[in-house]
């Protein structure tokens, strides 16, 4: 158990600078979410922490002490990569086992500790399996316990979902989230999901080509958005942008007004769109609508109400309360 | 899914595998079929008359003791030149695969020795190694030590070992580079959050990974020691001082055509024949299902 604090990291590869300084602590016990779009440097700051990239200006503490300087063996971090990278010529009981033996665990403590992650993970009956006897979430799961077993201060976890189909993605994210509640160990988790994020994460670190635009709790994230990048990609589909001229009371130096798809609603009055398509998924109906100046609105309603048809004029309205204004530079104001 | 292609007769197929059957048939068949009748004879030294003399030829050979040398010394020569090129090869790949800037120009000059014909390259070694005017003879004589690989038979065999393996090591890295390159690089950093260093890495992640490729070389280079250094022993030793470094080959070439002894040679060539077999058969079993995890 430890904390972990970030304090001006930045990363350049030659002269190009991918990471702009980035400050964060991150308490005991505690799941931190970095989300971003590819490219943004999410991946590589994980890097940075595990060690297995140097850090160009900074500071990286574990457990107070810094650890720049220090090999990855020598951080007490276990990482659980996207492809698994599970040692193909061993069997899963020997890939959990391996940094025990290396540690020089004695054989009777290395069987209890890997019998134990293998029960917590229901892998008990392929232990004697090679990795590529099992299936995608098996092997998902073998990483998992090779961190487990060794009982590290950190975990870092690199999109370890994506390589899964979408209905065992659910299910793993579930069983992340109690395994780390239930272990109580510091995590870093990188995913560019932003469902993923929102469902996970303790707080969250929206990243945005090498910055840290926002860092909080998923609703506080959502709700409450710093920066326009920050509210078009977390939530889904994602927030209506809009000149901010539409409303009368902008605040002064605002270039765009944003609402929430939920938050607009078609009524008798207000301003004028046609409308474009809809799409029903079931419990919601999506509806897609066009203004007069070419901005696309979509409007999240319930399914029990009815939708309008596909070419028919409409008024949207709004509540002043959920609108939320941003400069030209994207900032909040 | 194997596509494959349905012919109606039997004779546009025919047709199509002809050439290769034929290149086949007169480089192949006819030659090792010669051999094996003419192992069967003792023929005078002018190639006027043959004489029938069943296995005697063998016989001969089984029980001469310079024939039985031999083999000694290829095995001895085979094994030097395996290992040495292997393990420099190995050496350097692990190097050049740690290399991030300038990958492309180190790679490039290690492969080019590999475009140097055998013969060119035992002349190239014979005159950096030449008794008189060698620059290497004459740097070891500065040193103290009195190179002579015409008179010392382990000097001899050391020439034509490193003369036989420097050409073959830009191969070997090769395959080793790329079999490194294949291994993922998440799985060695796996192994280093792990807790293991450079050399536990080594040993029991890479080393493992790269054991296909590497049985694939081993096989490849004893074949090739045994078979195509012809040149290099030729132009560098004559098989001598004293016969130390005339391998199986070397004396199939030596008995049959320095001293004349034809049907003694087809039947060495014959004896050859069997071990290629033998190796082909090993590289075909194992090799062909070489996923070894």
């Amino acid at each position: 158990m430890a904390t972990v604090s970030l304090k001006g990291i930045t990363k350049s590869f030659g002269k190009t600078e991918v990471i702009h300084g980035i400050d964060l602590d991150i308490a005991d016990g505690e799941l931190i979410v970095i989300v971003g779009p590819s490219g943004c440097g999410k991946s590589t700051l994980l890097r940075m922490v595990a060690g297995l990239e140097t850090v160009t200006g900074g500071e990286v503490q574990i457990g107070g002490t810094r650890v720049n300087e220090l090999e990855p063996m020598d951080r007490d971090i276990a990482m659980v990569f996207q492809n698994y990278a599970l040692y193909p010529h061993m069997s899963v009981f020997d890939n959990m086992a391996y940094g025990l033996k290396i540690a020089g665990t004695p054989k009777a403590e290395i069987a209890e500790r890997v019998g134990e992650a293998a029960t917590l993970l229901q892998l008990e009956p392929y232990l004697k399996r090679r990795p590529r006897e099992l299936s995608g979430g098996q092997r998902q799961r073998v990483a998992m316990g090779r961190a487990i077993v060794r009982k590290p201060s950190v975990f870092l976890f690199d999109e370890p979902l994506s390589n899964l189909d979408a209905k065992l993605r659910v299910q793993m994210r579930l069983e992340i989230k109690q395994l780390q509640r239930r272990l109580g160990v510091t995590s870093l988790y990188v995913t560019h999901d932003q469902v993923e994020a929102m469902t996970l994460a303790d707080r969250m670190i929206v990243m945005n080509a090498g910055r840290a635009d926002q860092i909080g709790a998923p609703l506080e994230v959502y709700t409450n958005p710093q920066t326009e990048f920050v509210a078009s990609f977390i939530g889904s589909p994602p927030m209506n942008f809009l000149p901010a001229k539409m409303a009368g009371d902008a605040p002064r130096g605002a270039a765009t007004l944003g609402i929430r798809p939920e938050h607009v609603k078609i009524a008798q009055s207000g301003v004028q769109g046609t409308v474009l398509y809809t799409e029903a998924l079931g419990a919601e109906t999506l509806v897609h609508i066009d203004l007069p100046d070419a901005t696309r609105v979509t409007v999240r309603q319930d399914a029990a109400a009815p939708p309008p048809r596909e070419g028919e004029t409409v008024s949207l309205e709004w509540d002043a309360g959920d609108r939320i204004f941003f400069d030209a530079q994207g900032s909040r104001c | 899914m194997e596509k494959r292609v349905t012919f109606k007769g039997i004779w546009l197929p025919l047709l199509l595998v002809l050439p290769q059957l034929v290149v086949t048939a007169v480089f192949f068949f006819y030659p090792a079929g010669q051999a094996v009748y003419q192992s069967l004879f003792i023929p005078d030294p002018f190639g006027l008359s043959m004489k029938w003399v069943g296995l005697g030829n063998f016989e001969y050979l089984l029980g001469n003791s310079y024939y039985r040398a031999s083999f000694v010394t290829t095995a001895v020569f085979s094994t030097l030149v395996t290992v040495v090129s292997m393990g420099v090869a190995l050496y350097l790949a692990v190097l050049a695969d740690r290399l991030i800037k300038g990958s492309g120009v180190y790679r490039t000059l290690l492969i080019w020795p590999y475009a140097v014909a055998p013969a060119v390259a035992g002349v190239l070694w014979l005159f950096m190694f030449n008794t008189r005017v060698g620059v290497v003879t004459w740097y070891l004589g500065v040193l103290g030590y009195d190179w002579n690989h015409v008179l010392n038979g382990e000097e001899a065999m050391g020439l034509v070992v490193v003369a036989s393996a420097w050409g073959r090591i830009s191969y070997n890295f090769l395959f080793f580079l790329a079999a490194l390159q294949a291994i993922p690089r998440s799985v060695v950093e796996a192994a280093a959050i792990d807790g293991a260093r450079f050399w536990t890495r080594f040993r029991t992640i890479v080393w493992p990974l790269l054991s296909p490729t590497t049985f694939f070389l081993l096989v490849v280079n004893i074949v090739y020691a045994f078979f195509e250094t012809f040149g290099v022993i030729h132009t560098i030793t004559g098989g001598g001082p004293q016969q130390s470094t005339t391998i199986l080959v070397y004396k199939v070439f030596s008995d049959g055509f320095v001293a004349q002894d034809l049907g003694s040679s087809a039947a060495q060539s014959v004896i050859l024949l069997v071990i290629v077999g033998a190796l082909t058969i090993v590289q075909f079993k194992f090799i062909e299902r070489r996923v070894h995890y």
